[in-house]
C-alpha cells in the first residue's frame, strides 16, 4: 500500500513516542519526509551563506541552490517563466502582496468577489483593504451541501468585479472549487483572478496555464515542506505592473538619499534575506511530491476519502460539515458530535494517540454562517491510513460514552 | 484519562450552582472566541460579602466544570478575598494537569468572576 512505504519516509514516526500516531491535523501542517530534513541539514553543513551577493565559492552555491528550488516550484506549478516565482514567508503573505498592492487601484464602487468558505488568510487582507481603498468585498454563497453555489454566479459576477479571489480547496469543508466554471467568466470580464491554493498544494496536481490565473499562492509547510515559505506565482505583466510591497535590500536596483528605484521580478518581491535554508528544503519537498506520481497520490487519497465518508456519516450525533459526498471533495472532514464539545473530543483522541484539531480552523464566518462555534477537524493525507480513521471512530464513540 | 477525572465530569454532568440568580447585583460574561466557550457569573452581594454566587455558559467540560467549583469556592467570601483570587489557585482548585492549550478553558470563568467585580 501507498502509505506504508511512504510512512517509512517521515523521520517522525519513526520515533518511538509516535510509533501507534494517527496524525490527522494535516491540513493544518504536514510532517516532513527525510529528503526535506536532509536537504535542509546539507546547506547549513556544506554550503550556507547569503544569496545572490558573495562574490565566493559558498554564497554562489547557497545561491544555485536556492535558485534551483525556483526551477523546482515553476516545474510544480507548470509556470513558463522563473521570474513568476517569488518565495515568501506562506501563502497568507503572498495574498497580502497582492490584495495590499492591487487594492491600490480599485475604488467605490468596485467589487472583490470572495466565497463564503474562504480562509481568513483570503478573508481579512481583502475585507480590510476594502476599508481603506472604499470598495465592496462580495461572497459566492454556498449550497446546504457545502460547495460553491453556481447558480448565483451570475449574480455575484458583474461589470462591477474587478477582483476574484478564491480558494481552491477549503481547508474546512474539504470541497474542491469549481475554478475551471469560475475563472474564464471572471476573466470574460476582465477581473484579476487571485488562487488561494494553500490547501490545495498537497492533494491535486496545481497547472497555471490551464487555470489561467494572475495569481496563485501556497505555503511551503501544507506540503511536506518547512514553515517560512510560501509562493506566490504571478504572471509576468501582472508582477511587473504591481509596485513594490515590501521595501529592503535585494528589492532595489539604484537607492539614493531621496529616492530609489526597484529590481526586476523576482528580486522586486523578495525583500531582505530569504528563508535560504527553507526555499531549498520547499524545493526537496515538491520533488518529493512529484516523485510520487500524481495519479497514484490522488488514488491513494481518494480512496482513503471514499473509506472514511461513510464511516463518518454512519456515526450516531456526528454531524459533517462539507459535501456528503466523495466526488470534488479531499480528505478533510469538519464535524461536531451531539453532547461532546470539541475540546474535549480532541483531548480525548490524544490520550488515544490520535492528532485533529478542534476550533474554527481560521474561517469563523464560516462556522458562524453553520451556527456552530467550533468543530473537529480530521484531515488526511498520503501517509494516513484506513485504520487511522478506524481509530477515529472508535475514539469518537469512547468519548461519546464518556460525556454522555 | 487524567483530564476528565470523576469530579470534573460530575461538576460537567451535575453542576450545583448553574443557573441565573434573578436577586444578582453584579454581573458579568466571559467568551473565548477562538473555540465559542462563554461563562456568565451572577453575584448577589451584601457589605463586602458574597451572598450567592451562581453561573451560567456554554462550552467545553472543562470551561463549564471549573465554572461550577469557582462558583462553590466563593460563596460566603468576603469581596476582597475573591478580587485576590489567583490563577494558580482556581487552577489548584481544578486539580489536574492542563497543557498550555486547554489552561485557557479553565480559566474563563475566573475571568468573568474578576470582571463582575470591577
Amino acid at each position: 500500500m501507498l502509505s506504508d512505504n511512504i510512512r517509512r519516509q517521515f523521520p517522525v514516526f519513526a520515533e518511538p513516542v509516535n510509533k501507534n500516531l494517527a496524525f490527522l491535523d494535516n491540513a493544518a501542517s504536514t510532517q516532513k519526509p527525510a529528503a526535506v530534513l536532509e536537504a535542509i541539514d546539507r546547506c547549513y553543513r556544506t554550503s550556507y551563506a547569503n544569496v545572490h551577493r558573495g562574490i565566493y565559492r559558498l554564497s554562489e552555491a547557497a545561491t544555485t541552490a536556492y535558485e534551483n528550488a525556483r526551477v523546482i516550484t515553476a516545474r510544480f506549478l507548470q509556470a513558463r517563466q522563473l521570474e513568476e516565482i517569488i518565495f515568501t514567508r506562506n501563502a497568507t503573505e503572498a495574498l497580502n502582496l497582492v490584495a495590499q498592492t492591487y487594492s491600490q487601484r480599485l475604488k467605490p464602487g468596485d467589487e472583490v468577489l470572495l466565497s463564503q468558505l474562504e480562509h481568513h488568510a483570503n478573508l481579512v487582507p481583502w475585507q480590510q483593504m476594502g476599508k481603506r481603498y472604499g470598495f465592496t468585498v462580495r461572497f459566492l454563497p454556498l449550497t446546504p451541501d457545502g460547495r460553491l453555489d453556481l447558480d448565483k454566479l451570475d449574480e455575484y459576477l458583474t461589470t462591477k468585479t474587478k477582483v476574484v479571489a478564491l480558494s481552491a480547496m477549503s481547508n474546512v469543508l474539504g470541497t474542491v472549487t469549481e475554478l475551471k466554471v469560475i475563472i474564464p467568466r471572471a476573466r470574460a470580464l476582465g477581473a484579476l483572478v487571485v488562487v488561494d491554493a494553500a490547501q490545495m498544494a498537497s492533494h491535486r496536481p496545481l497547472d497555471v496555464q490551464t487555470l489561467d490565473c494572475d495569481f496563485l499562492a501556497f505555503s511551503g509547510h501544507k506540503v511536506f515542506g518547512p514553515s517560512g515559505v510560501g509562493v506566490l506565482y504571478g504572471k509576468r505583466a501582472r508582477l511587473e505592473d504591481l509596485p513594490p510591497f515590501q521595501y529592503g535590500g535585494s528589492m532595489i536596483n539604484e537607492v539614493q538619499w531621496d529616492d530609489s528605484t526597484w529590481a526586476d521580478i523576482p528580486a522586486k518581491f523578495e525583500a531582505g534575506t530569504p528563508a535560504i535554508a527553507e526555499v531549498i528544503g520547499l524545493g526537496a519537498a515538491l520533488e518529493f511530491v512529484m516523485s510520487l506520481g500524481w495519479q497514484d497520490y490522488m488514488t491513494y487519497e481518494d480512496e482513503l476519502t471514499r473509506y472514511a465518508l461513510p464511516k463518518l456519516l454512519a456515526v450516531t450525533g456526528l454531524h459533517l460539515l462539507g459535501p456528503s459526498t466523495p466526488q470534488n471533495r479531499g480528505p478533510v472532514f469538519a464535524f461536531t458530535i451531539a453532547g461532546v464539545h470539541p475540546h474535549d473530543l480532541s483531548s480525548v483522541l490524544d490520550d488515544l494517540n490520535i492528532a485533529v484539531r478542534s476550533g474554527h480552523h481560521c474561517a469563523q464566518p464560516l462556522h458562524r454562517l453553520y451556527n456552530i462555534s467550533a468543530t473537529t477537524r480530521a484531515s488526511a493525507t498520503i501517509y494516513n491510513s484506513k485504520e487511522d480513521f478506524d481509530r477515529l471512530i472508535e475514539g469518537i464513540e469512547k468519548a461519546k460514552r464518556l460525556f454522555s | 484519562m487524567d483530564l476528565y477525572q470523576q469530579n470534573i465530569l460530575d461538576h460537567y454532568k451535575h453542576p450545583q450552582h448553574r443557573g441565573e440568580l434573578k436577586a444578582a447585583d453584579k454581573r458579568s460574561t466571559a467568551a473565548n472566541p477562538s473555540c465559542g466557550d462563554s461563562v456568565i457569573f451572577y453575584l448577589q452581594t451584601r457589605d463586602d460579602k458574597i451572598v450567592q454566587a451562581r453561573w451560567m455558559g456554554e462550552g467545553c467540560v472543562l470551561s463549564q466544570a471549573a465554572a461550577d467549583m469557582l462558583a462553590e469556592f466563593v460563596q460566603a467570601k468576603t469581596l476582597a478575598e475573591v478580587v485576590a483570587l489567583k490563577k494558580e489557585e482556581l487552577l489548584k482548585l481544578v486539580g489536574v494537569e492542563l497543557g498550555p492549550n486547554r489552561v485557557r478553558c479553565a480559566l474563563l470563568p475566573l475571568e468573568a468572576l474578576h470582571q463582575a467585580l470591577k
